[in-house]
């Protein structure tokens, strides 16, 4: 592999498709007649005829040594780059080469071609052939296997199909962030294995991310694997509970995210996407998969992604993330340990302390009407029950404190036995109230499309010390 | 033509730790039985040091504070240290 540095004198990089170069040939062939000049041509070996030129079709030197434009004339002295003229000047060449009176029948100046080492189809190859040294994870060599069907048959897959992870991919996946790519981001349950920057980039291309997302991936993967948020044990859980992220800050708006219309369903690629990343960084990079450590009962398909904005800007509130102690205006995740969503139907409450019942009845019944405090929610408070909260004045402060008021329960409704059910609280429990929730144990977002008076629960996991704890996040 | 994807696993093969070896007799031996914490493992875990003790085994029994979190460190090496063998209480 031959590499510029070992060059003396003038080097010049041209192609045969490219006008300019053909134009400075003549300034070639007197500069060859005075000194050292390599040419290196990136398409036809033969051109310019002459010169002796020197092959870089593989763009191999072009690509180390950044060359952007054809023609460029690079001087090495000392093994060093002392000088650069791209496209033709004539007032540059002659400061590079140090010979006055280049080209007298040229123009003094014209643009060069763009070097085929950076046309678009070709630099990522490039970068991977080249480049790819920064690179440490195995690789994994497919020959006669189908792509597909190999990353299933090794167990990379959540169920769906997966984006093969070639070098290229990575390597542009890494570009969305500034991290170097062996940096460790976090010790991923449950194998307790440290994961970098490169291996989250290798599972966000799987999963379908664009590079832009990969800061908030980074977020997630971090804020899930604390101690507080104990992802070891959301993933051994029988519960139907997983990760779910909401995103808070101005990259929503940057990366196209949802925080409206089907703001839980189907079809935004960054929604999608992001949830999916962390999971498979959980399953690939942890040892997480179902059936093994993961013992779910029933799931939920948000196991598979479940990630989602809050629309702050039509929000009667403060975004989530404010509300927990996040800069407003900031890039934010809140990771919560959630079930799938459920909704609930209020089409006539028009007063917020009616609806804030509604929200209330609906909350009880959490996991289990008669069990208390050891799980938290998430309220997904629609855009036009948010209206009504809004008009009447009412805020997150407000809204929690009434549901939290609403949510305090007699406690001979939660005894064992108590209306027949041997679920329940135990011991008894005859003239005290209980509250349903821990004090920070209600978490509101505002989210979802503007038409349907809706809004959403998702249950909890076994919240605080015993269990998971939500973390909130800056993204980078 | 061949193609090179990225490994996205943490590149460990499990298949390479070897296992202890299996004991011939449990006679003698300290058998460890580790409660993880869900309701009545520990009607399960009584149930087994009864057997436990009629082959000659020694039982000794540790609880984890929480099922949902992994043991912590300090009692994996106390049992480690103390047992020959350890059988954990998984589920309610």
């Amino acid at each position: 592999m031959a590499e510029i540095e070992v060059i003396e004198g003038l080097v010049a990089f041209v192609k045969r498709d490219c006008p300019t170069c053909t134009l400075v040939v003549p300034v070639l062939e007197a500069l060859a007649a005075g000194q050292t000049l390599t040419v290196y041509t990136q398409d036809d070996p033969t051109f310019p005829a002459g010169l002796d030129p020197a092959d870089d079709t593989s763009l191999e030197l072009s690509w180390r040594n950044k060359i952007e434009t054809v023609p460029t004339l690079v001087r090495i002295d000392g093994g060093k780059e002392t000088g650069r003229a791209v496209g033709w000047h004539r007032g540059e060449w002659e400061t590079v080469s140090g010979v006055e009176g280049l080209g007298p029948d040229l123009p003094a100046l014209r643009p060069g071609c763009g070097s085929r080492s950076v046309d678009p189809t070709i630099a990522p190859s490039l970068r991977a052939e080249f480049g790819d040294s920064i690179l440490k994870a195995r690789r994994v060599e497919l020959d006669a296997e189908d792509d597909f069907e190999a990353m299933f048959d090794r167990g990379w897959s959540d169920g769906l199909p997966l984006v093969p992870p070639t070098r290229e991919r990575v390597l542009a996946m890494l570009d969305g962030t500034a991290r170097r790519p062996d940096e460790i981001v976090a010790i991923v349950p449950p194998s307790l294995v440290e994961c970098t920057v490169e291996k989250v980039a290798v599972n966000a291309v799987m999963a379908g991310c664009k590079p832009e997302y990969l800061p908030v991936v980074l977020a997630a993967v971090e804020a899930a694997c604390t101690d507080e948020f104990n992802m070891h044990g959301l993933l051994c859980t029988t519960m139907p509970t997983g990760p779910v992220i909401v995103v808070n800050g101005p990259i929503r708006h940057r990366i196209g995210m949802n925080s409206g219309m089907n703001v839980f369903g189907q079809g935004n690629r960054a929604n999608l996407t992001i949830g999916r990343a962390l999971q498979l960084v959980v399953r690939n990079v942890g040892g997480g998969r179902p059936g093994e450590i993961d013992r779910a009962t029933h799931g939920n398909p948000g196991k598979i992604s479940f990630c989602f904005a809050e629309d702050e800007e039509n929000s009667p509130f403060e975004p989530l993330a404010v509300s927990r102690g996040i800069d407003p205006h900031c890039d934010a995740i809140t990771l919560f340990p959630g079930e799938a969503p459920r909704c609930v139907v209020d089409q006539i409450s028009r007063d917020p302390e009616s609806l804030a019942r509604s929200l209330a009845v609906t909350l009880r019944t959490v996991h289990h009407p008669k069990l208390i405090i050891v799980f938290d929610a998430i309220v997904a408070i629609g855009p036009e029950h948010a209206r009504v909260f809004r008009e009447a004045g009412w805020d997150r402060a407000k809204l929690t404190a009434r549901l939290h008021e609403l949510l305090t329960i007699p406690g001979e409704e939660l005894e064992r036995g108590a209306g027949g059910i041997a679920e329940g609280v135990p011991g008894k429990l005859t003239g005290t109230t209980l509250p349903k929730f821990k004090p920070d144990g209600i978490l509101l977002v505002h989210c979802g499309g503007r038409a349907g008076l809706f809004s959403a629960i998702i249950g909890g996991w076994a919240g605080g010390d015993i269990g998971s704890t939500p973390v909130t996040r800056r993204i980078g | 033509m061949k193609r090179t994807l990225l490994d996205p696993t943490d590149e460990s093969a499990a298949a390479n730790r070897a296992r202890v070896p299996r004991l011939a007799t449990l006679s003698g031996v300290t058998v460890g039985l580790l409660d993880i914490s869900k309701p009545r493992g520990d009607l399960f875990l009584d149930r087994l040091e009864q057997k436990l003790a009629g082959l000659g085994a020694e039982v000794r029994r540790y609880k984890k504070p929480t099922f949902t979190k992994p043991a912590p460190v300090d009692l994996r090496q106390q049992v480690a240290v103390e047992c020959g063998a350890v059988i954990e209480a998984l589920a309610d």
